[in-house]
């Protein structure tokens, strides 16, 4: 049996968490490619079409691997607990797909974590395994050896960013959704656009830290969502290390559209620049946005205004 | 000692039992917000992020025309979408614009948990006291409930009247009263009257009327200036118009069946009011309404994600269902074509044309 993964939402989060699991339980898995024009066309086609651009091509990944593989894997997220609840797109993300291909023949996996009814992410993994034919302790070791591999991977990233954040150079910090960020089509570009500007562009959408939650406080004290207290996070807790912030966003995301506004006007400085995906070919808007946001910040580095 | 000034932002007809609510309750002043203009919208439009969802535009700009009114204190509720941030955001931007008003945000406030309910009215005012507001509770909840009845016979029967508008005035007379009640007794007693008087209204209804069901967002569905009248230019057409979310139903009554009723179409909770319509779409075409119409403001995530099993529920059952996406616009053309269109359709389909 063969598992497809679609490469999107979530995948960016817990990329280590679902490979591992199904590697130690010695499962094949088939992961769409990298999103492209025909994957977001794809998408485009089946979602409504005023929703977001993460979940277009999201529903592009899922429909890709329809025919190539047996089971697709769409797991239930509605809360991570403590740490926060997660946007609606998440919790309804199952039966979002299950109703959106109803016409063609598709065969669903999941796990659900929802910890109003009690669902943790454990006991969550073990009913997955159950689904595959696992036993209950072979599912248990295989999420065990998972997590601890995503746990690795979160302080290796959480590490990288700390490096970062000691060089030299112009740092400028991309805040975002690891499934924009990291998404080659949406946000890779950016990270590209600005290393040819010269610049350090730095993400921490992959780090989970006590400690960057708890200094999202002192930009806002209640941000509901997990993802974007994350975000406000490491805008709070590296704001003095950094010369400029620049917020991704896809439209039109509901969370973002909040939080993003009130973080440019409580951020003065440094300097902010909301950017927002739309989905549409050719950069060079973006490209003439981002090398006047960097010219701006260069100028008031090298105290050009103060000169004139 | 003077009392505070407090406002609460519209949403339909409600500001009737919530003025009774915050003068008896909770002894302070009510500030009724003024009625929504496309002036309100405009200028909540400005001072909102532009892909916000409408209603906090249209929240905003109460706000800003309250305080012009002299209300000191502004409450915003919570929810479980994208609202219950909204409080945050707003107390920011009217920060912004330099109002120096006491910001309150009930999000922390449950009902099913009344000590998170007393704390966040407490908030409000700090001289409250438990037996008013104990007293004055039921009181509220019976208006909502009287209300939203008589609300329904009207949107059921107003395209029926022999005299057109006479169903409304009753109505509007009906609210002016319920200002003035006192108790729970008097509520109930001018509900009886009211009702009474509805009923012999003369009313020339056929024997199998045309039934819309209107189903959707929260605030877009309950604030007639926000889905442009959808409902009276329904009712003008000679159609049943049935509509189940009003607070009565949504706030001060639980359904335990209603995720087994839904569970055909979907196996999760999906979020939100997604579930009411879900729900209700599903009611409607096990009823074989003629239609049902759908409203939501731009971008509302949990109602975009019911979307798709509402195009199920219509191909399951051959409903036909209109989609309609409101933002800050305020033109009625548009909305009139597509309405007119789809009235014509469900007409023919009634008479075997289709």
């Amino acid at each position: 049996m063969v598992i497809g993964i679609p490469r999107g939402f979530l995948y960016y989060k817990h990329e280590t968490l679902w490979k591992g699991f199904f590697d130690a339980l010695g499962i094949t898995y088939l992961i769409s490619p990298k999103t492209n024009q025909e994957i977001l066309d794809r998408g485009n086609e089946f979602a409504i079409d005023e929703a977001c651009l993460s979940s277009k091509v999201y529903l592009g990944h899922v429909h890709w691997l329809i025919e190539k593989c047996d089971k697709v894997f769409v797991p239930r997220i509605s809360s991570y607990g403590m740490d926060g609840e997660v946007c609606t797109k998440f919790p309804a993300l199952f039966d979002l797909v299950t109703n959106t291909f109803a016409d063609q023949e598709i065969e669903l996996i999941h796990y659900n974590m929802d910890f109003r009814n009690a669902d943790a992410e454990a006991p969550g993994f073990v009913k997955l395994g159950k689904l595959l034919g696992k036993s209950r302790t072979k599912s248990l070791r295989a999420y065990l050896i998972a997590k601890q591999g995503e746990k690795t991977q979160q302080i290796l990233e959480g590490n990288k960013v700390r490096e970062a954040m000691e060089q030299n150079g112009l740092k400028i910090l991309v805040a975002g959704h690891a499934y924009n960020l990291h998404d080659p089509y949406l946000g890779t570009p950016v990270f590209e656009m600005l290393k040819k500007l010269d610049t350090i562009p730095i993400s921490a959408a992959r780090v989970h830290d006590k400690e960057i939650h708890r200094a999202s406080h002192q930009i806002s004290q209640n941000i509901p969502w997990v993802f974007n207290r994350e975000l406000v996070g490491t805008i709070a807790h590296y704001q003095r290390k950094i010369d400029g912030i620049i917020l991704i966003t896809a439209f039109p995301c509901g969370p973002d559209s909040l939080i993003n506004e009130l973080v440019l006007r409580r951020i003065k400085n440094p300097p902010v620049l909301q950017l927002i995906l739309d989905g549409q070919e050719g950069t060079a808007g973006m490209e003439t946005r981002l090398e006047s946001f960097i010219d701006i910040i260069r100028f008031k580095k090298e105290g050009y205004y103060d000169k004139i | 000692m003077t009392k505070y000034k407090v406002s609460f932002p519209h949403l339909g007809n409600y500001y009737v039992p919530l003025e009774r609510l915050f003068t008896r309750g909770l002894d302070v002043e009510y500030v009724v917000p003024p009625a929504i203009t496309k002036k309100t919208l405009e200028l909540g439009s400005l001072h909102s992020p532009d892909y916000i969802c409408a209603p906090f535009k249209f929240n905003m700009g109460n706000y800003i025309e309250t305080i012009e009114k002299g209300a000191d204190t502004l409450v915003q509720t919570g929810g479980v979408c994208r609202l219950r941030y909204y409080g945050e955001l707003q107390s920011q931007i009217i920060k912004d614009l330099g109002h120096d008003v006491r910001f309150i945000t009930l999000s922390r406030g449950a009902l099913s948990k009344p000590v998170t309910l007393y704390q966040s009215f407490k908030e409000i005012n700090p001289a409250m006291s438990v037996k008013q507001i104990g007293s004055t509770l039921p009181v509220v909840m019976t208006m909502i409930e009287s209300m939203d009845k008589v609300e329904d016979f009207v949107r059921k029967n107003s395209g029926f009247q022999k005299a057109p508008g006479v169903l409304e005035t009753v109505q509007e007379d009906f609210m002016q009263r319920l200002r003035r009640t006192d108790s729970k007794k008097d509520v109930k007693k001018l509900y009886k009257k009211t009702t009474d008087h509805l009923l012999e209204i003369p009313l020339d209804k056929p024997k199998n009327p045309i039934r819309v069901g209107v189903i959707g967002e929260y605030y877009t569905i309950m604030e007639p200036f926000s889905n442009h009248d959808i409902e009276k230019e329904l009712a003008k057409k000679g159609i049943v118009v049935d509509r189940w979310v009003n607070l009565t139903n949504t706030l001060l009554r639980k359904d335990w069946k209603r995720k087994k009723r839904v569970r055909r179409y979907t196996k999760y909770f999906m979020g939100a009011t997604s579930m009411f319509t879900v729900d209700q779409g599903l009611r409607f075409a096990k009823q074989k309404y003629d239609g049902i119409i759908h409203v939501k403001s731009f971008g509302c995530t949990p109602e975009m994600d019911a979307m798709p099993v509402l195009q199920n529920i219509s191909r399951d059952y051959k409903i036909p269902i209109l989609y309609f996406t409101f933002d800050s616009q305020t033109s009625d053309t548009g909305i009139q074509t597509r309405l007119e269109a789809f009235y014509d359709m469900i007409m023919m389909r009634k008479g075997g044309l289709l």
